[in-house]
């Protein structure tokens, strides 16, 4: 199994995303994450989709995605210098008594609190999916009470 | 020119030159049917919205043109869905409107609401809301336009009652523009290079065409490259007619239940050119034993999503199979395949397409007489199941379009209402549904629509009072335990009781109805049938009920382990 960031420009139009999700549900795919917003062309959307599979099935991903009447443009970055980010909230139990450790290791992750309680805090990370999933690996034994993510975005470097 | 909805419906249509409609009113759909009073389109009011959709692709089938259904909210968008997803399958232009709610009650489970472009978001190529009035006729063109072009499709446009009320300014755009939908027709010349440098090297080629030579109308291109290269054509259900079927090159159709000789020929093949075809399930059989001689498989197709979904072809060419066939036909050198050709003629020899020829009237034989009767230049429609698979093997159509069967959904009650939407579209053709009694009852409704409509089409029931197929498999491989199979009462023998008397019925709607029960009865009947002019005629043929077809490559065996009879 690989796992693949593919980005999809398409019509910013009602019903686009239902088509999208509809295919991947339709044909079996697994999307890992999804994140949609517009453009610099307020008619058009980028959808960021990260999604697993053999090399058959990401092929044929990227083929049913072109086929969508609504889809303008399909392109994945495994070929490609390009940066990925993702943004979580993670709400991870925390006292008097390890507040400071946390702040510790949010500081060398370069993430944030965004919000403290006597119980718990909130923290802000950003980066890809490695410094993500490092940070978690750390906050894990504090106790994750809660955490959301945006989805990975995705850019190509360079002026192209 | 300031114009209503409605009016812009009946303008854009003529536009796009649509000569008839399919459908069945409603509540929302009442200003298009006012404007439709008196336009010059000819309106077929069917009985069931899905015969309406099946009509619309039977027309579309037998001319190539795109065809039109017109359905209200709610059940008639509903109704519709079979014969959406069954033209979706086939790849069949179909343009569907259906009325909606008022703009402002969507949403809000108003009467006959239904999320019309959801639910038929899978079985489209593509739909429409229209939102504002000013967008219609864009979207009408666009509809027709994405119908028609790339791999062909259907598509639906949903219409709320308001906008069919609203007007503005009409403007028809005269050309199409869709950023996002640019089909690619051309092949890549350096492809086309690499398919003849393979069949040139290759001793036992073999051509599986599929009904994208028929949408594209390649079969001259075809039929030129495959006598100047001699090589066999093997044809999908989608695509018989294709290739002339007497043809020394036809080698029938292929999978669940072709040809023992082109079943042996995918197998033992070195190179394999599909063209418009999409390596389904019931054509491949096992996948992992599929073909394992090739060296280089061809694949032609319009749409890239069809290459290497299943099979990996290592040449493939994505564009349209009319001017691809046409480029390679330019480069490829003659040659000769006499071995190759000598050993398909002794699997055919070994095999041939068979069954008993005792006095029992087999549905077989009455295929063969229609073929015979029409010298295969009948347009002939199947309902699904055993019938099918009998009209595939026995009747031979001299030409493309002339064979229009439901292939990728297996729709049973495809075939009559296909015979009266190619019969108003070709009045001169003779036009026969080969029909199963299962199936024929699915649809049997639209006797109606053709008598009321002078739609002189002949419906020809292969009766074993049992829905066959599914009782071919429990015959074979659930040991004859025919489980919810009968169509008659029980205890009563088949026939004894029948339900419903086919016959009568068919007097009931004003048609003509015949009943034939031995073999010299058949050409009789058959040449009374097409006497009769201006309405349908029902035959009811009681057949042998346990006849089987055959050969058969059972589900999930090789093309290979295909048997040919009853062990």
């Amino acid at each position: 199994m690989m796992r693949r960031t593919i980005s999809v420009l398409v019509e910013n139009k009602p019903g686009v995303l239902a088509r999208i999700s509809n295919l991947f549900s339709a044909r079996g795919f697994n999307i890992d994450s999804l994140a949609v917003g517009e453009t610099e062309d307020t008619t058009v959307s980028r959808m960021t989709i990260v999604v697993r599979g053999d090399e058959r099935i990401l092929e044929q991903v990227e083929k049913q995605l072109n086929k969508l009447i609504d889809v303008i443009k399909v392109s994945e970055y495994s070929q490609v210098e390009h940066l990925e980010r993702d943004l979580a909230l993670v709400k991870v139990k925390a006292d008097k008594s390890n507040r400071s450790e946390i702040l510790q290791i949010v500081d060398i992750f370069r993430a944030k609190i965004v919000d403290v309680s006597p119980n718990s805090v909130i923290i802000e990370i950003t980066g890809d999916e490695d410094k993500i999933q490092a940070l978690l690996n750390m906050l894990r034994p504090f106790g994750i009470k809660e955490m959301v993510r945006t989805g990975i975005v995705a850019m190509a470097r360079g002026s192209k | 020119m300031e114009k209503s909805g409605a009016e812009i419906f009946v303008e854009s249509l003529i536009r796009e030159n649509v000569k008839v409609l399919f459908g069945i009113p409603g509540g929302v759909v009442l200003p298009i049917f006012d404007k439709l009073y008196d336009a010059p389109i000819k309106f077929v009011l069917t009985r069931h919205e899905q015969g309406a959709a099946h009509m619309a692709d039977g027309y579309a089938r037998a001319t190539g043109k795109a065809g039109v259904c017109v359905a209200t909210s709610g059940p008639g968008a509903a109704n519709l869905t079979t014969g959406l997803a069954n033209a979706h399958m086939d790849s069949i232009p179909l343009v569907a409107f259906t009325g909606q709610v008022a703009t402002h009650l969507i949403g809000n489970d108003a009467f006959q609401e239904t999320d019309a472009t959801g639910i038929t978001r899978p079985i489209t190529k593509h739909n429409f809301l229209v939102k504002e009035v000013k967008d219609f006729a864009r979207i009408i063109r666009e509809a027709f336009y994405i119908a028609r072009t790339g791999r062909p499709g259907p598509v639906l446009v949903d219409i709320p009652v308001d906008i069919q009320r609203a007007s503005c300014e009409f403007i028809w755009p005269e050309k199409v523009e869709i950023r996002s939908y640019k089909p690619v027709y051309q092949g890549h010349p350096k492809q086309i290079e690499r398919a003849a440098e393979a069949i040139a090297n290759s001793e036992r080629p073999v051509f599986y065409v599929g009904g994208g030579v028929v949408a594209a109308g390649a079969y001259e291109e075809l039929q030129r490259i495959a006598e100047k290269a001699d090589i066999p054509v093997t044809t999908t259900l989608m695509a018989i007619g294709a290739f002339p079927t007497d043809h020394r090159l036809s080698i029938g159709m292929l999978g669940m239940h072709g040809t023992y000789q082109a079943n042996h020929a995918m197998q033992n093949a070195d190179l394999i050119i599909a063209v418009g075809a999409r390596f389904d399930d019931r054509c491949t059989g096992k996948l992992a034993a599929f073909a394992p001689k090739t060296k280089n498989i061809i694949h032609i197709d319009v749409d890239p999503t069809s290459i290497s979904k299943t099979v990996t072809a290592n040449i493939p060419v994505v564009g349209d199979a009319k001017s691809i066939l046409a480029e390679l036909l330019k480069i490829i050198k003659p040659k000769k395949h006499t071995l190759w050709l000598t050993q398909i003629k002794e699997w055919e020899e070994k095999h041939p397409l068979d069954y008993p020829q005792d006095d029992k009237l087999y549905p077989q034989y009455v295929v063969e007489k229609i073929c015979e009767i029409t010298k295969g230049e009948a347009i002939v429609t199947t309902e699904v199941g055993q019938n099918q698979m009998w009209a595939a093997q026995f009747y031979k159509p001299k030409k493309p379009r002339h064979f229009l069967s439901s292939g990728g959904l297996g729709t049973m009650g495809y075939g009559f209402p296909a015979a009266i939407g190619a019969k108003i579209a070709c009045p001169n053709e003779i036009v026969i549904d080969i029909a199963g009694d299962g199936s024929f009852q699915m649809n049997i409704q639209e006797l109606a629509t053709a008598v009321i409509n002078k739609v002189n089409v002949i419906v020809a029931i292969l009766n074993n009072s049992h829905l066959g197929m599914v009782s071919q498999w429990q015959r074979l491989f659930y040991k004859r335990r025919y489980s919810a199979v009968q169509l008659y009462t029980q205890p009563c023998k088949p026939f004894t009781c029948p339900v419903p008397d086919f016959v009568k019925v068919a007097e009931a709607y004003g048609a003509v109805g015949l009943r034939v029960f031995k073999k010299e009865e058949v050409l009789p009947a058959l040449k009374k049938a097409l006497k009769v002019k201006n309405k349908p005629v029902v035959i009811d043929f009681v057949v042998e009920p346990e006849a089987n077809v055959f050969p058969m490559v059972p589900a999930g065996a090789a093309l290979d382990e295909i048997i040919t009879s009853l062990a």
